[in-house]
């Protein structure tokens, strides 16, 4: 078995361990820092002025229950619940994994250890969670980027007409069996096209 | 003081645990030990991918100023929150066990290139362009006119930007060179309402100053024209959404070029700015009202001098621009060339937001006309396989100001 498909196996695990018989609430403040002081301040942020973080920030803020009644049995089978999704990554490993309804891919991805960087934890403020849906037919199942998406996506590497940021690609029940993959490089790796040469 | 010497104190300790010999192996007794100058992104992506793909590699980041991550602290626009979220990423980074951070440390000063050099297997500068583009125009030490770099440092409280005390009381209008990213987050402080900049992280003292400032008309400048202009859509967009703000852009401006539309048919970032660009000059009413502020979008216009008031004040008080038109010099490539047509502008505020330069470092040579590092040249004695290893990060080079 693949490493990351034992990992993800392992993950499953853990997260069943942790709410048998109870629900598991994942919820998440941010810490602001102030210019140059030492001191770290916990807010929540609210942006009511700008509409692109309003869907954003509420599913971070979001408080995550596993679902404990299904956990266990088989799986997550019960699409009601949950969906199956392959992430490939750009070697073309394959890791297959099990997504609650109403959570993104990029969450979904960290939950699973797949390698899917999220500088700006979901807040439509980057590109590295930049993720290519392989098949035509479940990227119309999405609805349409937002001029913040798309704003962001103009800046990532190695953009397709397929591609989408993980962080907005909610899974839903018609999202079942999606595949997306992990584009070769991201912003990190090349600047403006230019590939490092070793010396 | 006390914070340098104990920076020396573990430098010490480091040069101690030093083996002679390199070796990229897993056993912890001899792990790769790595130098990365400078504690901004380009420095802390470095050092997470450093950690990440050799077991047991240990990376210190030293940074001239006490506190880290550079730009996202100190370039970033206070009402962009968002952008700085990424800190959170780099502090976990900074916690790993292997991972240390060492602040008041100058590379020049405190430590030398070829002292990091003695004390790690590997030592990758990521300090980035500190040092601005100079227009080696007349009258460009005028008062009145600074670099963006420097006013942005100002309203971010950056500790080398407090003294700079920009007069915005003498003045009702701002000319911003370069229409960039930089440029318009610039253009949106001195424009945007006080109370909404309250809200935000800006440095008290520039709160303060905006508060009081007479400045209600700005002109961002460019040398080409809209199908070129440097900046990105969510920053327009941004900056066109100010409330109760008049927009002006001459339509006559927006005349594309054969090449003009090459550009636009094949790159996403220009034809979204474009769009937005044009729709802003055909949607603004034909004038403002008295108690509205103004942000002129102006095109093919290069400052050829800068004019001052005449009096001897040592104040700017106007630029003096050249008429310019565009041509093309390589596939997808037009310049702006002048047509010897001038144009004067008057302003009592001038920022200059034409791009960075780097600082040089004993020991490497520099490129002082581009400045940058000489990336292509063999230095001798740095890549031996054999011994020292030494990496230019390419962030070093700011050629772009990046989104946010």
């Amino acid at each position: 078995m693949s490493r990351s498909r034992l990992f993800s196996r392992i993950g499953a695990g853990i997260v069943k361990e942790l709410s048998r018989g109870q629900c598991t609430a994942f919820c998440r403040t941010s810490f602001i820092q102030r210019p140059y002081s030492a001191r770290w301040q916990p807010r929540v942020e609210l942006y009511p002025e700008t509409k692109g973080h309003r869907g954003t920030i509420s599913q971070k803020h979001r408080q995550f229950s596993s679902t404990a009644t299904s956990s266990d049995s088989a799986d997550g089978s019960d699409l009601n619940e949950m969906i199956s999704v392959a992430f490939v990554d750009k070697d073309g490993e394959e890791t297959d994994i099990k997504v609650p309804i109403g959570m993104s891919m990029l969450e979904a991805a960290h939950e699973n250890d797949i390698e899917l960087e999220g500088a700006c934890e979901g807040s439509l403020a980057c590109s590295t969670c930049h993720v290519i849906v392989t098949d035509m037919e479940y990227y119309n199942k999405l609805e349409d980027p937002t001029d913040e998406e798309n704003d962001m996506l103009d800046l990532a590497f190695g953009l397709t007409e397929t591609s989408r940021l993980g962080c907005q690609v909610i899974a839903k029940p018609e999202l079942n069996g999606m595949r997306v993959a992990l584009p070769a490089a991201t912003r990190n790796f090349a600047v403006d096209g230019y590939v490092p040469k070793p010396h | 003081m006390a914070i340098f010497d104990q920076a020396i104190r573990r430098l010490s300790l480091s040069l101690s645990r030093r083996r002679s010999s390199l070796s990229f192996s897993t056993l912890s007794s001899n792990p790769l030990r790595v130098c990365v100058v400078g504690a901004g992104p380009a420095g802390f992506y470095t050092a997470e991918k450093m950690l990440k793909a050799h077991q047991g590699a240990e990376v210190d980041i030293i940074d001239r100023l006490p506190t880290p991550f550079g730009l996202v602290r100190s370039g970033v626009a206070p009402d962009h929150p968002e952008t700085k979220i990424v800190m959170n990423q780099f502090s976990k980074a900074a916690q790993h066990e292997r991972c240390s951070f060492f602040g008041n440390v100058i590379l020049g000063s405190s430590v030398s290139l070829s002292e990091l050099r003695e004390l790690y297997h590997v030592v990758v500068l990521a300090y980035g362009a500190e040092s601005d583009r100079a227009l080696g125009i007349p009258g460009e030490y005028l008062s009145g006119i600074h670099s963006a770099r420097e006013f942005v440092w100002w309203y971010n409280g950056h500790p080398d930007g407090k003294n700079l005390s920009p007069d915005l009381k003498s003045t009702d209008t701002a000319v911003i060179l370069g229409q960039g990213n930089v440029a318009l987050d610039v253009a949106r402080i001195l424009l945007q309402s006080t109370s909404v900049l309250a809200t935000t992280d800006i440095a008290s003292h520039a709160l303060e100053a905006l508060e009081q400032s007479s400045i209600r008309k700005v002109y961002l400048v460019g040398r080409r024209g809209p199908a070129q202009a440097a900046c990105t859509a969510k920053e327009l967009r941004e900056v066109l959404g100010i409330k109760d703000l008049y927009i002006h852009i001459n339509e006559v401006d927006l005349h594309k070029s054969p090449e003009d539309e090459e550009v636009l048919k094949n790159n996403r970032i220009h034809r979204r700015v474009y769009e937005l660009l044009s729709k802003a000059a055909t949607s603004a009413p034909s004038h403002p009202s008295s108690s509205q502020r103004e942000l002129h979008f102006v095109f093919f216009r290069k400052p050829d001098r800068f004019l001052d008031s005449g009096e001897g004040s040592g104040r700017v008080a106007g630029v003096h621009f050249e008429k310019t038109m565009l041509k093309a010099v390589g596939p997808g490539k037009q310049i702006a060339v002048g047509t010897g047509s001038y144009e004067d502008l008057d302003c009592g505020l001038v920022l200059k937001s034409i791009g960075y330069k780097s600082v040089p470092v004993d020991g490497l040579p520099f490129d002082h006309e581009k400045g940058n590092f000489k990336r292509k040249e063999k230095i001798k004695g740095w890549c031996t396989l054999s011994d020292h290893f030494c990496w230019m990060c390419y962030f070093i080079h700011e050629k772009r100001y990046k989104a946010g």
